[in-house]
């Protein structure tokens, strides 16, 4: 019965988790659509031939027939009823839709993260193990998948009809939405927001693949590719110099300190003059009017695009905005990074120096001027923890290594 | 309306002039030139508040930069303005109460003054925004204040650009219509019988002062 | 005989009319050319999309060809359509007034629709809008098309339709004839009531929208662009909050039309006046709290979007009471059948049809699969062509005997109808399945699986805009050339057929008396 419905209403295969019961609620409200347009129709029809004029003539209409004057009316406790039951039918149509629509909007926990970008007129995605794709995004089978997806100039939105599943990629700011997929297969993904010339052709592919296959699908990949400092590993003696897959998280590491955060940021706990990064992911902070906020995928990103907006109470609204100086996967790579520090303990609670009076901290100590920092990266304050290819291996504090060319499973609190 | 009438045109003679086909009499014709004016500022209304749920959601996103830039604003200069048009409404109420009163010529004056209120309320919003302009606070992308160089700044400084030249344009617009006005009464055309339009020429005077006086809090009053 | 059209001769005395049945005669004759164009738009879509890929237009001007049509169909014919036409001519009528309020606000009124719509399809043809009739940002602010001078067209139209909106009001509220209370009012006066206080309302908050939308693409104010600090989805609400009501503005004369349509030829009184007329107002006021739904994927949160979902839902019982309680009308009646009816009976299948997908599509998990896609398409076709085209040349020909003197030919307009109601169907039927199916609005080419609903689709087009020629040119004919028509030719209870026919430039001979309601089709006439 599914099935036949499915095909004579044209919808495409069910292959996410969603799909079936989003389509079983349509097919209810097509059915319920079609009975009320053609008993419209039909009881329109039949009063027009019933009453028509020549049959008034003709004398075929009973005595109670009336011509001419007016109708009895109907009587209200019918109009009450019609409109009772009409008022329960579309309740009972919300009410299911938006139980989906709650389920399709907030993500499992283990969802695996990819963040996905859509410009003008492409997508691109980019995996928690570094690698990153044009046009086909890979996903594994049976496995939450949430995506966090930007822009890089106009509005576009990401759709795959076999998954009944879209949302907008706004730039500025990230939206989300998750899936299930539950077959393995090639899917089409349309751009379903005019986004210009070719938004006809901003076509892409998901393609579902097992879980066994999928590592290595993902390992199979060229690195993210990221505008800005490149990421480039030393040298091995005896070998070319080859670029690896390395953790988004470790790449993010990278662009932390070339983008100049750490400058104001740590990453072990101690205060300074932005918050420290340890224990930040998926912590309730406080904000400057007040409320708290969870800082998750959405908070850090429009942290690094606009700091002064949700600024986090006690700190100076000092740090400059980052738009347009990181591409959405530098963002994408900065925001696995926090998140790989997030079981790092914080020295002294992130109070800002020196207690929290919850006044705006003056800046103790100026920074040295910028070129200078960037000449010698070790002498900022609050200096950054030696990168990892730096350390011989098992030295002291390090934030827990994220390799994983598999999906990265975090769990992660605080996704809202 | 038709040819210019003298001061010795009788009261029918008036009404027979004035009273379009369409309505009864002049009392009818009169109430929905009034009430016509109301449903127009019932638009207008509509047209600034969409600007002004534009600064409440930018507030909340910039609650900070926002109290600021409110700081920045002359305050002094601002607040005049405010009491400029207060004044100015005044003088055109006080005119219309003139004119029932059967004295044309004070009424005119009254008239002028709020022309020249209206005239200085735009000098000192010129002098605010050179000010402004001096220190690079221009809208959008023009913006250049080093002092406050945050996006939130620059969207405060857009929308208090915005909001109050669109507001400028619309007292441009009403002071073409009270000098209008004024040349009527000096004419005589408009009276102690007839001053209908100087009732509704002077509601939307009270509607472009109503503006500015929610404007006022938003960008001087609440840092 | 002396009439409105034949009282004062020559060119200027057309154009500077105060009369506002030559001013509905001016604004039809631009309704109508809108109309055509906004039909030679679709038909250079339709034929495009005849194969998947690029075959006489290249994306880009096809890009622009939808957005033509979006605009001109939107702005310069569903927008004015029947208020300017038909409430102009017979609002004054049917309150038995001489005239409007404002005459001469009524010539503004033409006037800047017509030197704003010259401005909007200058920009557009010349330079090159793409935007879709939505203007969403930031692409239309950072778009090098004449943005800023087609959303400038737009505003002043805009106006128009403000200025339009206050001279109804206040005719009705000023000018009843004595003895004339509201509940003795025709429908149709209810109808163009509500949609005259969504038009004073509404169309502001666009004028508004648009104009920060031509700052920002002219001088990068940028108050809806990301990489200053703006917020583009902010744009999306401001801009749905006037569109949304605005096919309110589309809709409810329409309706208003219907109810007259229903009780003439039915020769009965609708089977709840009140019902209707308080549906007419509720329809206005709740269409104001629903815009949301416009934008469940936009990121919106879930408490918004089951509240937009569930207001929508709302709006959907007023127009379900009006459907049922015309359906009721009929029961009992003396049912005459002409070409009017026929566009009735057309309109309540599509138009409920459309307005239960509307539901549908307001059922927010349903909506995700279907936003953006032709599914959307044929909803709002459904209603806009299916409901107000329909109602607009049932009007066209229920009123033309009064309007023009003459009778048309009713074979020919019956044929015309049928390919309406019959084109429009094998038209949008399909771009429902396409939608489901998956296949985007917007798009200039499409994968090849979906070429053959969509050559169906242009088929069912082709019928429709014939159709809808042969209705013209058989109403246009009749004008010159038709038999003359009798005072009431319809024996309806209206007021506005109490007076000659065509009507005198002060619409009755004497001041009307208004013994009895509009409906009362059990005493005499």
């Amino acid at each position: 019965m599914n099935e036949l419905l499915r095909k004579i209403l044209f919808l495409p295969e069910q292959v996410s988790t969603v799909a079936r019961d989003i389509d079983h609620l349509h097919f209810f409200v097509i059915i319920v659509t079609m009975i009320g347009a053609f008993g419209v129709a039909v009881f329109t029809l039949y009063f027009i031939i019933k009453y028509r004029e020549s049959a008034h003539r003709g004398g075929e209409l009973p005595p109670d027939a009336r011509p001419h004057r007016s109708p009895a009316g109907v009587p209200w406790w019918v109009e009450a009823g019609v409109i009772a039951g009409l008022f329960a039918l579309f309740l009972l149509f919300w009410v299911i839709g938006f139980g989906q629509f709650v389920r399709i909007s907030e993500p499992p926990r283990d969802s695996l993260t990819i963040y996905v970008t859509g410009k003008q007129w492409m997508w691109s995605f980019a995996y928690p193990n570094g690698a990153g794709s044009n046009g086909v995004l890979y996903v594994p089978v049976n496995r939450p998948v949430k995506l966090v997806l930007t822009s890089r100039d106009v509005i576009h939105s990401f759709f795959v009809p076999e998954f009944r599943l879209k949302q907008d990629a706004v730039p500025g700011r990230s939206t989300q939405m998750w899936f299930e997929a539950t077959r393995p297969g090639r899917y089409p993904i349309y751009c379903t927001e005019y986004c210009g010339m070719a938004h006809s052709t901003m076509l892409g592919e998901i393609v579902v693949v097992s879980g066994a296959e999928y590592e290595q699908k993902l390992g199979g990949l060229e690195p993210v590719r990221i505008a800005g400092p490149q990421v480039q590993l030393p040298a091995t003696p005896g070998e070319g110099r080859v670029a690896e897959l390395v953790s988004l998280a470790a790449v993010g590491e990278r662009v932390a300190a070339e983008a100049g955060c750490l400058r104001c940021h740590t990453v072990d706990g101690t205060p300074h003059i932005g918050p420290t990064f340890a224990g930040l992911f998926g912590a309730r902070i406080p904000l400057e009017d007040g409320k708290t906020i969870v800082a998750d995928e959405a908070y850090l990103t429009s942290s690094m695009m606009d700091p002064a907006a949700q600024l986090h109470r006690g700190f100076t609204a000092v740090m400059p905005s980052y738009q347009g100086l990181l591409s959405a996967p530098q963002v994408g790579a900065l925001v696995e990074y926090i998140r790989s520090l997030q079981y790092v303990p914080r020295v002294d609670g992130n109070v800002p120096l020196p207690a929290d009076t919850g006044q705006p901290v003056p800046l103790v100590t100026p920074l040295p001027p910028v070129e200078q920092q960037a000449a010698n990266p070790a002498q900022a304050p609050g200096a950054r923890p030696p990168l990892r290819s730096e350390q011989p291996a098992g030295a002291g504090k390090q934030p827990p290594q994220i390799e994983a060319p598999s999906g990265v499973v975090v769990p992660g609190e605080g996704d809202r | 309306m038709s040819a210019p009438a003298t001061q010795h045109e009788t009261a029918d003679e008036t009404t027979v002039r004035r009273l379009g086909v369409q309505f009864s009499d002049l009392a009818k014709q009169d109430h929905a030139a009034r009430f016509g004016m109301w449903v127009f500022l019932a638009s207008e209304l509509l047209l600034f508040a969409g600007l002004f749920a534009l600064y409440v959601a930018y507030r909340i996103k910039y609650p900070q930069e926002f109290a600021d830039g409110v700081h920045h604003n002359a305050l002094a200069l601002g607040t005049t303005n405010t009491f400029v048009l207060i004044i100015s409404s005044f003088t055109i109420a006080y005119a219309i109460h003139m004119l029932r009163k059967d004295r044309p010529r004070v009424a005119f004056w009254l008239l002028i003054t709020t022309i020249a209120l209206g005239a200085l309320f735009l000098v000192f919003k010129g002098i605010e925004y050179s000010g402004h302009f001096a220190h690079g606070i221009f809208p959008g992308q023009l913006y250049a204040f080093a002092e406050m160089p945050t996006d939130g700044a620059r969207m405060f400084f857009t929308l208090y650009f915005f909001m109050t030249g669109l507001h400028a344009i619309h007292m441009i617009v009403g002071l073409g219509i009270v000098i209008w006005l004024a040349m009527r009464v000096w004419k005589g055309l408009a009276n102690a019988r007839y001053h209908t339009e100087v009732e509704v020429g002077a509601l939307y005077w009270h509607l472009v002062d109503g503006i500015w006086i929610f404007l006022w809090p938003l960008f001087y009053l609440t840092g | 005989m002396k009439n409105y059209l034949n009282a004062t001769h020559g060119l200027r005395s057309w154009l500077l009319t105060k009369d506002h049945k030559r001013i509905a005669v001016m604004f039809l004759i631009a309704v109508l050319i809108s109309l055509m164009l906004g039909g030679v738009f679709a038909m250079v879509l339709r034929l495009e999309l005849l194969t998947p890929g690029e075959s006489f237009l290249d994306a880009q001007t096809y890009n622009q060809m939808f957005t033509h049509h979006g605009v001109v169909m939107t702005f310069l014919f569903m927008i004015p359509g029947i208020p300017t036409v038909f409430g102009n001519f017979f609002l004054p009528m049917m309150v038995g007034a001489p005239d409007v309020a404002f005459p001469r606000l009524n010539l503004l009124s033409f006037y800047l629709l017509v030197v704003g719509a010259i401005i909007m399809l200058v920009a557009l043809w010349f330079g090159g809008v793409d935007t879709g009739w939505t203007f969403y940002t930031p692409y239309s602010t950072s778009s090098e098309s004449s943005v800023a001078l087609a959303v400038f067209g737009v505003f002043i139209v805009g106006f128009s339709s403000i200025v339009t909106g206050v001279n109804f009001i206040v005719t009705v509220h000023t000018l009843r004839a004595k003895n004339l209370g509201w509940l003795k009012l025709p429908l149709f006066v209810w109808a163009i009531y509500a949609t005259a206080i969504i038009q004073v309302l509404a169309t502001p908050v666009l004028g508004m929208s648009l104009l920060l939308v031509a700052v920002d693409h002219a001088w990068g104010f940028g108050i809806f662009d990301p990489a200053l600090g703006g917020d583009p989805i902010l744009f999306q609400h401001l801009f749905w909050f006037y569109s949304h009501p605005a096919v309110y503005i589309m809709i409810l004369p329409a309706m208003g039309v219907v109810s007259e349509i229903v009780c003439t030829f039915s020769h009965n009184r609708p089977a709840s006046y009140v019902l209707i007329a308080i549906s007419s107002l509720g329809i206005a006021f709740i269409g104001f709290l629903t815009w949301g739904h416009h934008m469940f994927v936009s990121g919106m949160s879930v408490f918004d979007a089951g509240a937009f979902g569930i207001l929508s839902m709302f709006v959907g019982i007023f127009s379900a009471i009006k459907v049922f309680t015309w359906t009721a009308t009929l029961r009992r009646g003396r049912i005459r059948f002409t070409a009017p009816l026929l566009y009735f009976f057309g309109f309540m299948f599509l138009f409920v049809f459309g307005g239960m997908t509307g539901i549908a599509v307001a059922t927010s998990s349903l909506d995700v699969h279907w936003h953006d896609t032709y599914f959307i398409v044929a909803h709002f076709h459904f209603i806009m062509v299916g409901g107000t085209l329909t109602m607009f040349l049932a009007a066209c020909h229920y009123w033309f005997p009064k309007m023009f003197g003459r009778m048309y030919h009713e074979g020919w307009a019956l044929v015309g109808a049928i390919g309406v109601i019959f084109g429009f169907i094998f038209a949008f039927t399909p771009q429902f399945l396409l939608g489901n199916w998956g296949m985007p609005r917007r798009y200039a080419t499409y994968p090849d699986q979906f070429q053959w609903l969509n050559v169906t689709s242009t088929a069912g087009a082709t019928i429709l805009g014939l159709g809808v020629l042969v209705s013209v040119v058989t109403l246009v004919y009749a004008a010159f050339r038709g038999p003359v028509a009798p005072r009431n030719p319809w024996g309806s209870r209206g007021y506005e057929w109490l007076a000659p026919t065509p009507p005198p430039v002060h619409n009755f001979d004497a001041p009307l008396e208004i013994k009895r309601g509009p409906y009362d089709y059990h005493q005499p006439e």
